[in-house]
């Protein structure tokens, strides 16, 4: 079977600085990700609904169409469960395909592909038969959605081996880890929000590749150790800020990738601080949030001054009210709050 | 204003060898005059039919003497399974199975202690040798139906002229897999072939409780699809349909749908036991259109067999069946280092190193310094 391998480029290296002029969109950097590594492999191909004619549903794909084809760039049938089921069996026969889901909380439906096949496929094959497709999309409260299009599915999904997680928290990263999501050979689920799409940040014009399993320190200081992926970093960083005004100086660590987790990152934080709150989107019960603390507690028990904490959002469905939806997730307040805490 | 007719649709039925195993001379010839299967193919087809039979007997023995798992009997279908295999190319178009087609399986080059072994609970069983162009064995229902469908993308897309056949049950039509799959597989126009082995049961549901539908063909029509029903116990019109539903699809035509009207003749698994849902007459009917006999028949009247030689055909795929168990029964346990290594591509993540030689010193949570089992073994 031709599996298609696409050489994974030196993730040692090391990256573009952060600091530049080049301000451009979170839904920028993922289109640029995506056009690089297309331009470069013919075999590569984006499907999903409304990505082609309509630009994608919130524009990610603005202008792929005109440049890569109809061929590439596929307009699919509402048919969740189809394009993914077609994409292990694109991928089983050496292309590589990019499944856009408008929202994460439509593959639910798709739940048997993503789950039972697409991180199965290569164990239950003797190790023969991969399923290096990307599936990306938005996840995460998108702002008055109601419950059903609101999921963190990350909670769900890292549950399952097989698959990697990767959650990017601001523009340099989308571009950084979705060139290396494409690279990848196993499957990956790369989790965007519709929060973040029009963020606006540097991004560096050059190709590089974020490895996957590597945190990023986004904040340094030794009263406690903030842990996070995805849009709730930003909402760490404002909290070290603010608390950095009353003196308070903490580590914040954005994980880039759940699956795998930098674990050896979070205890060395947890070596000097003592102290950790891991801030995660998702319900509290059997959480990435509660997974961390674990492995905190198996590995690096000695190292703790405090118990430690959980931001998470609250164990309801996702409200549909604007006030209830800012009440039920992570925000700033909650992670001062959580910090003050542990400081006790 | 008059009520206009905007959709008419025909479900035709294929057979060209009858009951009694007579021969419709002018189906069993393409336009061109070619036979649809030449009398050396019908010898070699039946054998493949013959050793099927004769590995399912005796993996029927092995799994009630505890030596294999659960195991899905062909009986009854296998003219479907060799018909369909035959009209596909070997090395070049995939077979896309679910696990009651073992002798297509073994046509195109699958060894066949293989799939007794994936029977008895090694997944190395479905570790498809290189240039056998088949997926693995797909347990749940319906879902290789999407990856056939994939992997005909992907040839459409590398311009390669390959088909994929993919092969499901009739109660398998009831899923959404099924649905979305030939909605998809048509909607973009790739080289695939659904064939259904319409075989009455699904375990204990019968055909006509899965669907109000008349025919599985049908549900083709609604995909615009070419479809059609042939008799499933009939070697040439499933050969004739599957080759006619390939090369359509190889030129550029697009999916196809064939429904092979078959009957189980076994309980659907070795956990199961037909008798107590099934009617007796029922089954005895379809004992006596037997695939199996209907070609033996066939070729005694033509004198290409005889007793001596079905008894010779009969001992040799015996020892046959035999010699697969033993290859089989002789692999060696997997080792634990499988159970991680193929869980993601090369290189193994750091989290499931740490875990593989926590079960290797037989230590304690996710981490070999705790050493926890060891410690209290010590």
């Amino acid at each position: 079977m031709t599996q298609f391998a696409p050489p994974m480029p030196d993730l040692d290296r090391s990256l573009p600085s952060r600091e530049g002029d080049r301000v451009i969109q979170f839904r920028e950097a993922l289109r640029e990700a995506m056009s690089e590594e297309m331009r470069r492999d013919p075999r590569i191909f984006l499907m999903g609904e409304e990505v082609a004619e309509y630009n994608g549903a919130y524009k990610v794909s603005q202008g792929m169409l005109e440049e890569f084809g109809p061929k590439r760039i596929i307009d699919s049938p509402i048919s969740e469960n189809g394009f993914a089921g077609l994409a292990v069996g694109a991928a089983m026969y050496g292309l590589k395909p990019i499944i856009e889901f408008m929202s994460w909380s439509f593959s639910l439906v798709a739940a048997d592909q993503l789950l039972n096949n697409v991180p199965k496929m290569l164990y239950m094959s003797g190790g023969q038969w991969g399923c290096g497709a990307v599936f990306r999309g938005n996840d995460g409260a998108g702002g008055q959605l109601g419950s059903t299009h609101s999921w963190c599915v990350e909670g769900l999904y890292a549950n399952v081996p097989g698959v990697k997680i990767a959650i990017p928290s601001c523009p340099y990263d989308a571009k950084g880890l979705l060139k290396t999501a494409i690279r990848e050979k196993d499957p990956v689920f790369f989790l965007e929000s519709e929060r973040m799409l029009g963020d606006k940040a540097h991004v560096p014009s050059e190709e590089y590749y974020i490895p996957f399993g590597k945190a990023a320190l986004m904040r340094e200081g030794d009263a406690c150790t903030l842990v996070s992926f995805g849009r709730p970093v930003n909402f760490c960083i404002e909290a070290a800020d603010e608390l950095r005004g009353e003196g308070i100086e903490v580590d914040v660590l954005d994980m880039r990738t759940i699956r795998p987790l930098d674990i050896d990152s979070i205890l060395a934080s947890v070596g000097k601080t003592g102290r950790i709150v891991v801030v995660d989107q998702c319900w509290p019960f059997a959480s990435v949030a509660s997974e961390v603390v674990t492995q905190v507690c198996e590995r690096g028990f000695d190292l703790l001054d405090h118990q430690p904490v959980r931001v998470n959002s609250d164990d309801v469905p996702a409200p549909y009210a604007k006030n209830l939806e800012a009440e039920f997730l992570p925000n700033k307040t909650k992670i001062i709050a959580a910090v003050k805490k542990t400081l006790g | 204003m008059p009520v206009k007719n905007v959709y008419e649709a025909r479900i035709e039925h294929l057979q060209i060898l009858d009951e009694e195993a007579r021969l419709d001379e002018k189906l069993a010839k393409w336009p061109d005059g070619r036979p649809v299967l030449t009398d050396a193919e019908v010898l070699e087809l039946y054998q493949y039919m013959v050793r099927c039979r004769a590995v399912d007997d005796l993996a029927f023995k092995l799994q009630r003497s505890g030596r294999m798992g659960t195991y899905p009997q062909n009986r009854g279908q296998e003219a479907a399974a060799v018909g369909a295999g035959f009209a596909a190319k070997r090395g070049v178009d995939y077979l896309v199975p679910c696990y009651r087609e073992n002798a297509a399986l073994w046509m195109h080059g699958l060894p066949m202690h293989y799939v007794l072994l994936h029977w008895m609970g090694d997944e190395r069983g479905n570790q498809i040798p290189d240039g056998v162009c088949q997926t693995p064995l797909c347990i749940p229902i319906g879902t290789q139906m999407l990856h056939a469908t994939g992997i005909a993308w992907a040839f459409k897309m590398r311009k390669e002229a390959r088909v994929a056949i993919t092969f499901f049950g009739d109660g398998a039509t009831s899923e959404g897999d099924f649905h979305e799959a030939m909605n998809f597989a048509s909607a973009f126009q790739v080289p695939c072939v659904f064939f259904c082995q319409n075989n009455q049961w699904a375990i204990s549901v019968p055909r006509e409780s899965q669907t109000a539908s008349e025919t599985i063909a049908q549900k083709a029509v609604a995909y615009g699809m070419p479809t059609t029903q042939v008799d499933g116990n009939d070697l040439f019109a499933v050969v004739r349909a599957s080759t006619d539903a390939i090369e359509r699809a190889r030129a550029g035509g697009g999916p196809s749908f064939i429904e092979a009207v078959t009957y189980r003749l076994a309980d659907h698994t070795t956990a199961d036991d037909a008798r107590r849902y099934r009617d007796a007459k029922e089954v005895e009917a379809w004992q006596k259109r037997d695939p199996l006999i209907r070609l033996r028949s066939y070729l005694q009247a033509r004198k290409l067999w005889d007793d001596a030689k079905q008894a010779a055909l009969d001992d040799e795929a015996k020892a046959a069946a035999t010699e697969v168990v033993r290859t089989a029964e002789g692999i060696e346990a997997p080792s634990t280092d499988e159970m991680f290594d193929y869980t993601f591509a090369a290189p193994l993540p750091a989290e499931l190193e740490l875990q593989k030689r926590t079960l290797q010193t037989h230590s304690l949570g996710q981490d070999p310094a705790q050493a926890g089992l060891s410690a209290q073994q010590a």
